[in-house]
């Protein structure tokens, strides 16, 4: 087990080894000057080259790929374009705010899509079906930052229940929570719904039945665990996608996140800003991804092979 | 006369789907005695796994149900108990024996478990040690070490998972055991175990069995009564010296017996019935098996064949009919 674990975080070097190089070659081939916004629009050509040549921008570029990733390597994180600022704090200090978001997004999304799903599956056919059918259908047709907006205008600007902008306590996670949920809460109503159709046929549930076990017994003890091995990889994934998410809706609601910082960064082309936050990112992505893959096997024992045989 | 254990009289099932009624099972008759194996034998489709769903009332919901006639299990009509207390009966007083043992067993719980979970279903004044007990008890009965009850199915071979289905079936001591299809699945020597166990385990709980087949070698073997399904219809019963012996058979039971292979002719190719069984949602007029029959008369174009009976032994046919 934890020979399997290491080899996934040895894994997870190339992969984000593999980002950063896309991330940069972006950087670099998008047009722009990192001088001139930074320096302002207004500064000297001459001081422009000075503060290129400072921060060694006119290198070649694998030359300032392997100087960054070895610095990185280090632990030393260049100051970033636009505020001169390390980036690895100001990073630190935001990121909290956007994984604090995706979680919840998630376990909102968790939390109904599957039960709704289960009950779904349990009444197929009745109107409670149609009804959680048709809403996961148009849920995910919406836009997530159109739901946003329009929850703005709803509970904030019309009832003024909760705040539309900003993070200052727990009621300004709930709106951005929902806007960051819709989506993924839609597929996983449907998957669990889907998986849990195929599961209550099986024939092992006949034999529960045949025990004398009770509907909720059946459904409970023996259907859900198996219909849930669909539904925990698509958590995993699903939780990249909130975390990407959650960069969009925090434009959405003024959240000073990761998001924010990113976007930003990205216009001002302040390439260790982006580098560093989606870096991040991935690692996150990843290893919420790794703990998915570890649950696996806590629900099927048939997995634990796997990891046996290495 | 011993104690009827199972009485099902005159029974129709049916399966309603978007384009059509099937007709599962028509107008079935049949009673086991205690402690008496019966065997049920027909082509695939003749309504055999329906009968005993109905029996344990787990046929397809919506879809599967019971049109006509009664179940009487020990007494009770099966269609009138009510679904709480048919939960009690399941496992306990009727259980049975799936067809598939590979699917049949919950992949993510050990056997262990799963045979606990009946056993504590139908025992609540049961405490841990008790359950634990008793299926270590259990699982040494059907021949597996006690210690590999925290074990997966996937850890199991077929013959070892369909004896932890067996374990499970008999861990309350049923009085009726509905076995679908028990050694379908498995290969030949593992068969022979298999069949084994069951006529002992049978004979030291004194169950009454209901045997569901297609193999005439496993009737021969181990059950008291035979009858012969066709088209949700029995169409033969008796004894089993009547049926593999006697004189006068429904020619389907003659084109069953003379599908048998024999290894001492030279045959260059196996025999069969000509045909097909019919389409259970369009069923023929009169006798079921008259458009397969070779020596089928006009009579049995229009009419239900009556039953002939002759020492308990029951053939439903117009040829024996003066």
């Amino acid at each position: 087990m934890i020979k399997y674990i290491l080899k996934r975080l040895l894994m997870m070097i190339p992969v984000i080894l593999g980002i950063s190089f896309i991330i940069f070659a972006i950087m670099d081939l998008t047009p722009g000057d990192p001088a001139a916004s930074a320096l302002g629009e207004g500064s000297s050509v001459e001081a422009r080259e000075r503060w290129r040549e400072e921060r060694g921008l006119n290198d070649p570029f694998f030359v300032r790929y392997g100087r960054f990733i070895l610095d990185a390597l280090r632990g030393e994180f260049p100051d970033s374009y636009s505020t001169n600022e390390p980036v690895n704090e100001e990073v630190l200090y935001r990121f909290p705010t956007t994984l604090k978001l995706a979680l919840l997004g998630t376990a909102l999304s968790v939390v109904v899509g599957v039960s709704v799903g289960i009950i779904s599956a349990v009444k197929q056919y009745s109107i409670i079906d149609s009804v959680s059918m048709i809403t996961a259908m148009l849920l995910t047709s919406i836009p997530a930052f159109w739901m946003g907006l329009m929850l703005i205008l709803l509970f904030s600007l019309k009832l003024n229940w909760l705040p539309a902008t900003g993070i200052d306590n727990w009621k300004s996670y709930i709106l951005p929570m929902i806007a960051v949920a819709i989506n993924t809460m839609a597929s996983l109503i449907r998957l669990t719904r889907s998986s849990m159709l195929e599961v209550i046929r099986a024939d092992y549930i006949r034999t529960a039945k045949a025990k004398g076990a009770t509907q909720k017994q059946v459904i409970f003890k023996h259907a859900l665990r198996n219909a849930l091995l669909p539904v925990i990889t698509q958590i995993g994934i699903n939780f990249g996608i909130q975390l990407g998410g959650a960069i969009i809706i925090e434009q959405v609601f003024a959240i000073p996140g990761l998001g924010t910082l990113m976007i930003n960064s990205v216009r001002l082309k302040d390439t260790p800003m982006v580098m560093m936050s989606i870096t991040f990112v991935a690692i996150a992505a990843g290893l919420v991804n790794l703990v998915v893959d570890l649950l696996y096997t806590l629900i099927d024992p048939r997995t634990k092979s796997t990891f046996v045989k290495n | 006369m011993a104690d009827i254990i199972l009485d099902i009289k005159n029974l129709y099932i049916s399966y309603r789907t978007d384009d059509a009624v099937v007709r599962a099972v028509n107008g079935l008759n049949l009673t086991i005695e205690a402690g008496e194996t019966v065997g049920l034998v027909g082509e695939t489709g003749a309504g055999k796994t329906t009968t005993a769903l109905s029996v344990m009332k787990l046929l397809p919901e919506k879809i599967g149900s019971v049109d006509q006639g009664s179940i009487f299990l020990d007494g009770e009509n099966v269609m009138e108990i009510p679904e709480k207390k048919m939960r009690m009966l399941r496992g306990s007083k009727v259980a049975m024996i799936f067809q598939d043992p590979m699917t049949s067993l919950n992949p993510t719980q050990p056997v262990g478990n799963q045979i606990g979970e009946v056993v504590k279903l139908h025992n609540t004044d049961f405490s841990k040690a008790q359950v634990d007990s008793r299926v270590c008890e259990m699982l040494e009965v059907v021949g597996i070490p006690a210690g590999r009850r925290n074990e997966y199915p996937h850890q199991f071979s077929g013959g070892m998972k369909q004896r932890v289905v067996i374990a499970m079936a008999l861990a309350c001591e049923p009085n009726l055991l509905l076995a679908d299809e028990p050694t379908t699945a498995l290969d030949v020597t593992i068969q022979a175990q298999v069949l084994k166990l069951m006529i002992e385990l049978k004979q030291k709980m004194n169950t009454a069995m209901l045997l569901i087949t297609h193999d005439l070698g496993i009737v021969a073997k181990i059950c008291d009564k035979v009858g012969i399904m066709y088209a949700g219809e029995i169409i033969e019963f008796g004894s089993i010296e009547q049926i593999f012996g006697g004189e006068w058979h429904h020619p389907y039971t003659q084109g069953l017996f003379g599908a048998i292979p024999n290894l001492r002719r030279k045959d260059k190719r196996l025999h069969s019935i000509e045909g097909m069984m019919p389409d259970p949602a369009a069923l023929p007029e009169g006798c079921k098996f008259h458009t397969r029959c070779s020596c089928s008369l006009e009579k049995c174009k229009t009419d239900i064949p009556p039953c002939m009976e002759q020492n308990g032994h029951q053939v439903f046919c117009w040829k024996y009919a003066e």
